[in-house]
């Protein structure tokens, strides 16, 4: 019998939709489930830092290599998912001179321009630094926006293709004595885009091969098959600022620790981050302390953000791996380089390999290698174009961007709606229907949500990664119902409802770790326009409670002589009181 | 010299409007100022007047807010001043808010349709919104605009039926005549129906209101009540009302939006005039960033006389200070009364660390820890939500030992703690109630002392 797919890709963060792009441009068939989102996993909860290669230009010089090579590829093929914004690696007076010397000597080596800056300079380039900051080293480190890039991947494999069904968890592996020929997944709401409400399903699906690309989840998933995956998932946390404080990349230059890294981002900077073993990918302690720590140690670099406002706080598990008996203790010394385990050789069961470890930037070199390890397994000669084929949105960019007007925007909103959509931008945004922003914090407009929906069915998370609706300042709070409202009538009522719910407490999630000055402020306005005006929280509708709900028994208005005639229901909200003397009246 | 008062109220919106207002309305004469900073709240706020729709433990939608102001718990803002002064403030609010507000013939809460399309309790509403009630039986077409976002009118007509509202909706979405910009503001919409600006359609130039019901007046079949999102007019939303209601036929209504919120305008629009009227004089755009202390030593036996009443020695102000762009200018009178609103009009604030109240430091109860400040679930039951000052009966804020802070400060509105205004939907209603009383006993107080 056939199988379903040739190869089956597991997990749909970077690594997997970077696999399923490759196979899918050499033309094999391939289908991708991931339980969630694109990028629920790790690649949603990261730092956003394009790596230059000088974090690790002294600790792990292969990395930094690999890192400066990727970076440079990402530029030409991700143009629209990346911003050139250069990275400092500045020192303190307390940081050490022979660990700034060695890293300026690690990025030469590695092949990194590197360029040093004196204190002044750099408050040149960075006026926020601190006053004390001793000089710097200048690198092109760079940001990118990790769910436009993963979607991106996504969204080329799906062109080549393949099949990616998200909201589809493996629940199963599928063993044969000592082969895996599959996986059972469950839909949550049917295979296909989500819709809330509709009945999950669940499927078998078949493949020539099968590859574990869940990251921290890896481990799980090998279990099903009773196959030992050491996954170490290490925590870190990042914190959102609401403007950009820098513009720069801003790195502590010594050896390692917390928080040393502020990342611009959008409209925002992101500060980060940690490193601390966890036991359960799913479920670890997201603590105050972790995000005081953020602001006040990064304030020794950047003064302001002591007193500045963050609009959240999220965790990421990195899927950190290290061969069995390495036995590192510390979890920020395990090597960020990425492994490929075939349980054929490894464990004498074949059809899968597990990828665990490796880094976002170079995700793409990662994709190849693995991709070049399944055709050998499959026999296939093909070879890898993902380095040279733009993805959709960056294809001959500059010259588009050229030709492109501003679809009747008004100039902030279509500068950012380009930059988001990059080549796709002409076939998104131009409409002859009504096109008002949606998200006034990020510049989103129904054409663009529209698109998403298209691209993702009911579900407004899917939505909010591919646009950054709801990603700024009031963090949903005044856009999130009028996303929900461009679900209409596409999908029906109910469906709405629950995808509105579902957005509003994700948001809420990140928020709580910011609560308090303007963030409290904002929360506070945000739940009196949901709960006072809408009266979301009390929503007859809602199942719990309706109940008994009688419409006859409140204020059906001032009865006139025209109503009191006819009305026996909307008198009975009269229970007396009445001061005509005060002459109130409708109109 | 500082300016003389016998009541200073701090804060202008709904609760020191209604402070200033019943404070002049008390004592003949009395010399009430008002200084304000920023927007009030009301621009945020539906125009809807709460009193109680929810009770605290989530029971509701409340037919009686009256019947269970009774049962509130201790140091519910309501439970402080009494359910009879509920009822006065009330009245005087409706008195001030004539013919722009309804309601007021019965105790019962009407059900009013939100812009998401359910439908939610409140006491009193605008005119404007008058013919919409939900807990009124006749069917309704809702009108929306293409190029307004923020409200989809097939999607309200399905949310009120799953919410059992007992009519049938349908609603329709078309293009507003005259609205070019596909991101123009509400006021622009207001404007153009103000104005009865003349705009272009495919049967020539007419009036905005004539072009707007005539493309409304193609998709009514015979409902006898039409509903549009709250942008029909600013200055003259009567007559707007009154000549689409005209063309159409029918009952047109306003459904309540968010910010900015033109009715939430209106009202404050009205409750300027009024401060006017009654000669309360107003100072906008400038905060009072802090206070001085009076020297109790020095005092006459008439303050002594109030403080003894408070039960204890507490303190007086002596002035606070406003602070205009720059220039320090000290306000003095003999009462104050704090309405600078909770969190969102900045009279509560916060760090990291602590919830203080920023001009009197008034003791703010709170939880060390600030993961303590709120709980999971974005609509569970939020501490947060329950910050503020802590008042006695004659609602002065208490220090942290349940002693008055100061023997001449009086707070009203969003500023005091202990409810949750939006869970209950009690928002205005505690805001009139206790600005009320404040500002009556306030200058009663002052008027006593003259
Ligand atoms: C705090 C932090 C900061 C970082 N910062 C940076 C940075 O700045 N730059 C950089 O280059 N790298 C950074 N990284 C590393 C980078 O984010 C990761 O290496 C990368 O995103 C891993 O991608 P992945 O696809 O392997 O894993 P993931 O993104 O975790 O993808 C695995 C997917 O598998 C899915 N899955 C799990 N179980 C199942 C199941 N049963 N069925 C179906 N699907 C399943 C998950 O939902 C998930 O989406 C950072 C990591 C962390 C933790
Ligand atoms: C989004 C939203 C929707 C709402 N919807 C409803 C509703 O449907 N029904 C309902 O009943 N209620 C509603 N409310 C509640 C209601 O509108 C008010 O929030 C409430 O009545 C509190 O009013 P307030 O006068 O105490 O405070 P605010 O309206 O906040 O006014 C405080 C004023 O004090 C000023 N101020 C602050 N500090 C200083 C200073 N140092 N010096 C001078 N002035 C200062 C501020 O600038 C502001 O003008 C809603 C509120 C919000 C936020």
């Amino acid at each position: 019998m056939a199988n379903d797919t040739e190869v089956l890709v597991l997990g749909g963060g970077s690594t997997g939709c970077g696999i399923a792009r490759d196979l899918a441009m050499r033309g094999l068939e391939v289908t991708l489930v991931e339980r969630g989102n694109l990028t629920d996993g790790t690649t949603g909860r990261m730092h956003g830092l394009l790596h230059s290669g000088g974090r690790y230009a002294v600790s792990d010089q292969a990395s930094a290599t690999e890192c400066i090579e990727e970076n440079e590829i990402l530029r030409d093929i991700a143009g629209h998912c990346v911003e050139l914004t250069g990275g400092l690696f500045v020192q303190r007076p307390e940081d050490s001179d022979d660990y700034f010397r060695e890293k300026l000597e690690g990025c030469r080596d590695c092949g990194i321009p590197a360029r040093v800056l004196s204190g002044r300079e750099a408050r040149e380039v960075e006026p926020y630094l601190a006053n004390d900051v001793k000089r710097a080293i200048e690198v092109p480190d760079g940001a990118v926006d990790p769910f436009r890039l993963c979607v991106a991947n996504a969204l080329d494999a799906e062109n080549h293709g393949a099949r990616i069904e998200t909201h589809a968890e493996v629940v199963d592996l599928l063993r044969d004595g000592d082969d895996i020929y599959g996986v059972e997944v469950r839909h949550e709401s049917g295979p296909g885009n989500r819709t809330h409400k509709a009945a999950g399903t669940t499927e078998e699906i078949t493949a020539d091969y099968v590859v574990n690309a869940t990251g921290a989840w890896a481990g799980q998933i090998g279990a099903m098959a009773d196959l030992e995956v050491e996954v170490r998932p290490s925590k870190g946390v990042m914190t959102i600022m609401n403007v950009r404080q820098v513009d720069t990349v801003i790195n502590r230059c010594r050896p390692k620790g917390d928080a040393d890294i502020i990342v611009p981002h959008e409209t925002t900077a992101i500060l980060g981050t940690t490193d601390e073993e966890v036991s359960d990918p799913d479920d670890y302690p997201e603590e105050g302390w972790e995000v005081d720590q953020m602001i006040d140690t990064l304030t020794e670099l950047v003064p302001i953000l002591e007193e500045a406002r963050t609009i959240r706080s999220f965790w990421g598990v990195r899927p950190l791996y290290e061969p069995p008996g390495t036995g590192t203790q510390d979890p920020t010394d395990i090597t960020r380089d990425f492994f490929l385990l075939d349980h054929a050789d490894r464990d004498g069961v074949s059809g899968m390999s597990s990828i665990v470890g490796g880094k976002f930037t170079t995700y793409r070199a990662m994709a190849e290698e693995i991709s070049d390890h399944v055709c050998e397994k499959l026999g296939v000669r093909a070879s890898c174009a993902t380095a040279d084929e733009p993805l959709p949105g960056s294809e001959r960019i500059e010259t588009l961007e050229a030709g492109m007007d501003d679809f009747g925007l008004r100039s902030p909103v279509a500068r950012r709606s380009k930059q988001r959509l990059g080549s796709r931008a002409s076939e998104v945004l131009d409409t002859d229907e009504a096109n008002p922003v949606v998200c006034q914090c990020e510049g989103v407009t129904r054409a663009e949500v529209c698109d998403a929906i298209d691209q993702s069915g009911s579900d407004l998370n899917a939505v909010r990664i591919r646009t950054r609706a709801s990603m700024g300042n009031c963090q949903g709070g005044f856009c999130c119902q009028n996303m929900a409202n461009e679900l209409h009538p596409a999908y029906d009522e109910e469906t709405v409802r629950a995808a509105l719910d579902e957005l509003y407490q994700e948001r809420w999630k990140g928020e709580r770790h910011a609560l308090w000055g303007e963030q409290l402020s904002q929360a506070m306005l945000n739940y009196a326009l949901h709960a006072t005006t809408m009266n979301r929280d009390r929503d007859p509708a809602n199942e719990d409670e309706g109940d008994g709900l009688e419409y006859d028994n409140f204020d059906g208005g001032r009865p006139t002589a025209e109503t009191r005639a006819d009305g026996g229901a909307r008198l009975r909200g009269e229970t007396g009181g009445e001061d005509s003397s005060r002459g109130r009246g409708d109109r | 010299m500082a300016i003389e008062d016998d009541v200073l109220v701090i804060g202008g919106g709904l609760a020191g409007s209604m402070a200033a207002l019943a404070a002049a309305d008390a004592i003949d004469d009395a010399r009430v100022r008002l200084v304000t900073y920023k927007q009030s709240t009301l621009r945020h706020a539906s125009g809807l007047i709460d009193v109680l729709g929810y009770t605290p433990d989530g029971e509701g939608p409340l037919v009686d807010p009256f019947d269970a102001l009774a049962d509130l718990p201790d140091g519910h803002p309501y439970e402080r001043v009494g359910s009879e002064a509920v009822r006065e403030g009330l009245a005087f609010f409706d008195e001030i808010a004539g013919d722009a507000y309804a309601g007021a013939h019965t105790d019962a809460n009407a059900l009013v349709p939100t812009h998401g399309g359910t439908v939610k309790p409140t006491a009193r509403y605008p005119a404007s919104t008058a013919a919409g009630l939900a807990s009124d039986d006749r069917d309704a077409l809702l009108v929306g605009f293409k190029t307004l976002p923020d409200f989809e009118a097939p999607l309200a007509a399905e949310h009120l039926a799953a919410a059992g509202a007992p009519f049938s909706a349908r609603g329709v979405t078309i293009s507003f005549p005259g609205i070019v910009r596909d991101d123009a503001k509400v006021t622009r919409y207001a404007h153009l129906l103000d104005q009865d600006e003349s705009v272009a359609t495919s049967a020539g130039e007419t009036g905005a209101r004539e072009a707007l019901a005539r493309t409304v007046g193609a998709h009514l079949e015979g409902e006898p009540r039409v509903g549009f999102p709250a942008v029909l007019g600013d200055e003259h939303a009567a007559e707007v009302r009154a000549a689409l209601s005209a063309a159409l036929g029918a009952d047109v209504f306003e459904i309540p939006m968010g910010p900015p919120s033109l009715p939430g305008v209106r009202l404050e629009d009205l409750l300027y005039a009024a401060l006017e009227d009654a000669g309360v004089r107003v100072t906008s755009g400038v905060p009072v960033v802090e206070y001085e202390a009076g020297d109790t030593a020095g005092a006459d036996p008439a303050d002594e006389a109030v403080a003894a009443d408070g039960g204890s020695d507490a303190d007086r102000i002596d002035h606070v200070v406003v602070d205009r762009h720059g220039a320090e200018i000290p306000h003095r009178a003999e009462q104050y009364i704090l309405a600078t609103g909770g969190l969102v009009g900045k009279g509560v604030r916060s760090e990291r660390e602590r919830v203080f109240e920023p001009i009197f430091d008034c003791h703010v109860p709170h939880a060390a820890d600030r993961y303590d400040w709120f709980v999971d679930d974005a609509f569970g039951e939020q501490p947060y939500a329950r910050f503020g000052l802590e008042p006695d009966r004659e609602l002065r804020p208490l220090d942290a030992d349940g002693d008055p802070e100061f023997a001449n400060l009086r707070a009203a509105g969003a500023v005091l703690g202990g409810y949750d205004f939006a869970a209950e939907k009690s928002g205005a209603g505690v805001s009139i109630a206790t600005g009320y009383v404040a500002g009556r006993r306030a200058a009663e107080e002052a008027g006593a002392g003259r």
